[in-house]
């Protein structure tokens, strides 16, 4: 196989693993600010949660790296609800700059939290062994963990495409997200489903945080580091569209990788430079509405 | 009738006359607002051996009064306002390390036309935008520019900086002391001419088209305002300012290096403000001297701490005083008067 040929195809490898590391995490943000137009800057804060979690059960309490995964899923999710209830309904009304500032606070909190409780240093987790190594596709090895990542990314797309394309709750979504008024006076009751998909837009966040881990490291400003390209995904895919957002992940993704790969030296200027550009010609992103 | 409508007539005149005089005494000086230049000079005289931590004081109230300009009266929230600052700081510094231009006075005007050249570009293209987009845009708008310097790091110095800058004496009398007693001086005199001049642009015409493009955007449409040209006014000046407060930055400190540019400056100068309380001038005094005198003597402490800190302070502002530390001391004015006259 010629040499581009292979660069090509470990572009588009490992930008693919990229793409479903951000799918995964930014999904959730998508949805509940097409929902509720509710700026959250503490997303970040509940991947980086997340992935402390995965550190803690894997490490210290023993439990396998993948139910780990699940756990801290369900736990960060359910404890989203919390803030939830108790400090974002406040602010459904208010302006972008105090949503801007309360979710911006939670963030600082969390990370100075992480720092007292893990230590500024980098974590890093134990893998099983089927994630170690590396995967023979015929012409080249590629490390089964992006492998893993890309199989996991596509099963979850599958699954969400499910449930918001084929069920009831999707299409009320949906409804609610095209029209938010229209949708309560038919009876939707969208608070209560902005409060579910919060909180698997959360658990999927700290899905996505403790699958960070291997790829990108877990230190405590993982919260606000990574939180630039979340909200880059959702502002450039569009608000509440779960194709648009799918879309951002792969482009940005696959650009991001390609950056890396051919101009070590500008690094992350790739990503940004395609959001401005796709921004400045469609301001509400791929798939976001006008 | 005839006499029901000249007391109608007089009636109006004077409800004129007062809205008259209501708008006149508006941006007439008050005596309070000696204070912040009263205790300026004050602590010069107080803390002689802080003055380096005073001009560094000084800069970050400039920063947060070019933020008020744009986010506390047009109403535009930037996440990215750093840029500017970081442009205004590497004119400097790079006229000085790599042209030997090293006189500062004229440094900052080049910092302030290089600034605002900038924000006038950017602006032109981003404030069509609002919400998401707009943060994103700016966002990205500080980030490209440090990749852009982290990318020629071979004239920027990259994110080693450049160290050990030297200028000339201020108007070639006055040489730079280890106690930053002159540019101690020098800042508060270059705050105090970039204060009036903001003071005037907010309470002139253009300044209550900007209130009121923040308060109804419609509206101003409306009555034919021309909003796109006016934001992109105001945020090019608000960039100029913001542009000689990373000149003052670089000429204090003697280095600069990309942090300048960090998403952490552009959140920073938005809480200092935000703690002082938004379009009403001062509340940058306020916000960025306690913010500056918190974390000079929290950090030393416990940094985690302070940060957890600010966070927390930040939550409590926003549910309970949005408006500011200014805005809480005047409702605890208005608690009091009214308490007076029951």
């Amino acid at each position: 196989m010629p040499h581009f040929a292979i660069v090509a195809v470990s572009i588009l490898f490992d930008g693919l693993a990229y793409a479903m590391f951000l799918f995964i995490t930014s999904v959730g943000l998508s949805i509940t600010m097409g929902l509720m137009g509710f700026v959250n800057l503490a997303h970040g804060a509940f991947a980086m949660a997340g992935g402390y979690l995965v550190v803690t059960l894997t490490r210290t309490l023993g439990v396998g790296f993948v139910p780990s995964l699940v756990i801290a899923a369900l736990v960060v999710g359910a404890v989203s609800v919390v803030f939830e209830r108790v400090l974002y309904r406040r602010l459904y009304k208010s302006t972008d700059l105090e949503q801007v500032l309360l979710t911006i606070g939670l963030a600082f909190m969390a990370i100075a939290t992480a720092t007292f409780l893990y230590g500024p240093i980098p974590k890093s987790v134990p893998l099983p062994d089927w994630l170690q190594g590396d995967v023979n596709l015929g012409f080249r090895y590629f490390p089964s963990y992006r492998a893993f990542l890309i199989v996991l990314g596509a099963a979850l797309i599958a699954v969400l495409w499910y449930a918001f394309e084929r069920t009831n709750i999707g299409a009320k979504i949906r409804a609610a997200v095209d029209n938010r008024r229209m949708a309560e006076s038919v009876g939707i009751n969208v608070d209560r489903l902005f409060t579910l998909t919060f909180a698997v837009g959360s658990g999927l966040a700290a899905l996505g945080g403790g699958l960070a881990i291997q790829l990108l490291g877990l230190s405590p400003s993982f919260a606000v580091l990574y939180l630039v390209l979340f909200l880059i995904v959702v502002a450039v895919g569009g608000l509440g569209s779960l194709k648009g957002t799918l879309l951002a992940a792969l482009v940005l993704g696959v650009f991001d990788t390609a950056g890396k790969y051919l101009l070590a030296d500008a690094g992350g200027f790739f990503i940004y430079a395609v959001t401005v550009a796709v921004l400045l010609i469609k301001p509400a992103g791929f798939y976001g509405r006008e | 009738m005839a006499a029901s409508n000249t007391t109608v007539q007089a009636a109006h005149e004077i409800a004129r006359k007062r809205a008259a005089e209501c708008l006149l005494e508006r941006h007439r000086f008050g005596w309070a607002e000696a204070l912040p230049w009263l205790l300026a000079v004050t602590a010069f005289f107080v803390f002689p051996d802080r003055m380096t931590f005073g001009s560094q004081v000084l800069v970050m109230v400039m920063f947060a009064l070019s933020l008020d300009l744009i986010l506390g009266y047009a109403g535009i929230v930037t996440l990215g306002h750093a840029a500017f600052f970081g442009v205004g700081a590497y004119t400097v510094g790079l006229a000085a390390a790599r042209l030997q231009w090293t006189e500062p006075i004229s440094g900052l005007f080049a910092a302030a036309i290089a600034a605002a050249i900038v924000g006038f570009i950017t602006g032109w293209f981003l404030l069509r935008y609002r919400g998401l987009t707009l943060l994103m845009l700016t966002l990205a708008t500080a980030i490209m520019l440090q990749e852009t310097g982290n990318l020629r790091s071979d004239i920027s110095g990259g994110y080693d900086g450049l160290p050990g800058l030297t200028f000339k004496p201020l108007l070639g009398v006055f040489d730079y002391d280890l106690y930053g007693h002159t540019y101690y001086l020098y800042a508060l005199a270059v705050l105090a001419v970039v204060f009036f001049f903001v003071r005037r642009i907010v309470y002139s015409p253009f300044g209550q088209a900007l209130t009121g493009i923040r308060e109804n955007v419609l509206r101003m449409h409306a009555i034919g305002s021309p909003v796109h040209w006016r934001l992109v006014m105001v945020y090019t000046i608000a960039a100029a300012i913001a542009g000689v407060a990373g000149a003052l930055f670089t000429q204090t400190n003697a280095y600069v290096t990309l942090t300048v540019f960090d998403f952490d400056n552009s959140a920073k100068v938005m809480v200092m403000l935000i703690l002082g309380g938004t379009g009403r001038l001062y509340g940058a005094f306020v916000g960025a001297t306690v913010y500056m005198v918190l974390e000079d003597y929290f950090s030393k402490l416990s940094p985690t701490f302070w940060q957890f800190g600010i966070g927390l302070v930040l939550v409590l502002a926003v549910l309970f005083a949005p408006r500011g530390l200014l805005g809480l001391l005047e409702r605890a004015g208005q608690y009091f008067t009214e308490k007076k006259r029951s």
